[in-house]
């Protein structure tokens, strides 16, 4: 079965949408989209950095996005704006990354491939990584998942519980970092934060429970994934892109749904 | 009983100190009230209370086991996330749903207990939030300007719900407050807060202590005098740039 190349990539981009449903949820909820595209972005310069140490791009991209996702914490509420901050860190690393790249002439990098995904050539190692990954994702957050939540609704509310909101934003951030080098094959690194924001915020109108929300947006976030791969497939366009734009047709519709439910209530 | 202790208590953010030397006692039972301007520091006394903020110097000292309820000013509450009152309430404990409903009767708003969070009024909202703090049966609450948002006869109602809760329930109350009437009439003991402690003891005793008058004006009747303050003290002392930078933040 594994032998068939669209049979991986579904695979591949499934376990995309498992890893992105949970996390996904809780960049929405605490308004860190540019949060995720940052990090995301980072992790082109772990592509690079990789390839020119010959290493593994999984590690490197990973090793990349923690340190990301923890230099942007620690710089936080230091002069800048969080926006401005990100800003400046997502652009200047994927420009680094880019720059890098083009000094490893020794090898021949499609570079496209990494900025937006090559999922019709993943192995079955890669989606042995993938799985892994996302059920990692799924384990952590899982197993804090009440006092994520009490920390995403208000960070003294915690403390007087009795936790310590730094240690589980320290969950988030780890995760985000393993989403983001698990994702990177399937969707490039330009279209993880679309991965992680789009399902989980089309998923909102449909749900009562953050439970809810999180299985919906793991829902929608694989079928856009089979159906962008089939799209792809049929039209002969960009598999990465393609899944995005799925998963978009999904918001969109979800959303006009809502607003006439809403009016005619 | 002692229930808190705080000890020449100082915090600081960064190059900011924003409390000096804070000494504090709250006994079982009593009603406390800090008032003291925009950047005076509560927040963070209340902060360093229940562990959000490392004291610069000093110590505070809870009783061991002490059963905190905490009232936020308010939730970092996103509309995307989709959960009901009941839900919210079960969050911070494995607490049994009839203890999430006798909290809710409690706090005045049993009727909400199947409602969205995102779909309640600011009052409602404040209330649900009393709740959550009143499910773990404790034995203090700490309220953080919780009726900001609300109007006049809101909030006149929400703390009238907070000495039927100290009644009923005997758990001593500390409450960060800007509305003066509030101080007058609901609390055992005021503070006012500026940096430093300005005054403190019975309501009437703070209402005619000269540093009260001074930080807010004679005519203490009322909020306005409050915001009519908060302009002519930064100009009067020299150290109060500390307090403007982190009024800024907040």
């Amino acid at each position: 079965m594994l032998d068939d190349f669209m049979t991986r990539a579904a695979l591949a981009g499934i376990g995309v949408a498992v890893a992105a449903a949970p996390l996904g949820c809780f960049v929405v909820w605490r308004r860190m989209a540019y949060f995720g595209e940052a990090t995301a972005h980072a992790a082109i310069l772990g592509v690079a950095l990789s390839l020119a140490l010959d290493i593994s791009i999984f590690g490197g991209a990973l090793v990349v996005a923690l340190s990301m996702a923890w230099l942007a914490t620690q710089l936080s509420g230091r002069g800048y704006a969080m926006d401005t901050m990100l800003g400046v860190l997502a652009h200047s690393s994927l420009a680094v990354g880019l720059v890098v790249v083009s000094f490893l002439s020794g090898v021949r990098i499609d570079l496209m491939a990494y900025l937006f995904g090559d999922i019709l050539a993943v192995s079955r190692l890669d989606i042995a990584i993938i799985w892994g990954g996302a059920l990692l994702v799924v384990a952590l957050v899982a197993w804090r998942w009440s006092p994520l939540l009490i920390t995403t609704l208000n960070e003294e509310l915690a403390y007087a519980s009795g936790l310590n909101p730094n240690r589980e934003k320290l969950i988030l951030t780890v995760s985000l970092g393993v989403t983001v080098a698990v994702a990177i094959k399937v969707v490039g690194v330009l279209l993880i934060a679309p991965m992680l924001v789009i399902p989980a915020a089309a998923a909102r109108s449909l749900a009562r429970t953050p439970e809810a929300m999180v299985i919906i947006a793991g829902m929608i976030g694989a079928i856009s994934a089979v159906a962008g791969l089939k799209a792809a497939y049929v039209f002969d366009t960009p598999a990465g892109p393609s899944i995005v734009c799925v998963a978009s047709i999904f918001f969109v519709s979800l959303s006009v749904i809502a607003a006439f439910r809403k009016r005619s209530a | 009983m002692k229930l808190v202790s705080v000890e020449n208590l100082s915090v600081s953010y960064g190059a900011n100190t924003v409390l000096r030397a804070i000494d504090l006692e709250i006994e079982s039972g009593e009603i406390v009230t800090v008032v003291g301007p925009n950047g005076s520091g509560k927040t963070s006394l209340l902060k360093a209370i229940i562990g959000a903020t490392q004291p610069a110097n000093g110590s505070v000292n809870l009783k061991p086991g002490l059963k905190i309820g905490y009232v936020p000013q308010r939730l970092n509450f996103d509309p995307t996330l989709p959960i009901t009152v009941e839900r919210f309430m079960r969050l911070t404990g494995n607490v049994e749903r009839k203890s999430c409903m006798l909290a809710l009767e409690t706090a005045g708003v049993l009727q909400l207990l199947k409602c969205q969070m995102s779909e309640l009024s600011g009052g409602q909202f404040q209330r649900v939030l009393l709740a959550g703090a009143l499910i773990n049966g404790p034995e203090i609450l700490l309220l953080d300007e919780a009726t900001q948002g609300l109007d006049q006869p809101g909030s006149a109602a929400f703390y009238r719900q907070i000495e039927a809760v100290r009644r009923e329930t005997g758990c001593a109350v500390l409450m960060i407050s800007h509305d003066l009437h509030v101080v007058m009439s609901a609390a055992d003991r005021v503070i006012c807060l500026n940096g430093h402690v300005c005054c403190a003891g019975t309501p009437e005793a703070v209402a005619s202590a000269p540093e009260y008058k001074e930080l807010f004006g004679a005519g203490t009747g009322g909020a306005l005098a409050l915001y009519r303050h908060d302009h002519d003290h930064v100009h009067d002392h020299t150290d109060n740039c500390n307090l403007n930078s982190s009024e800024a933040a907040e």
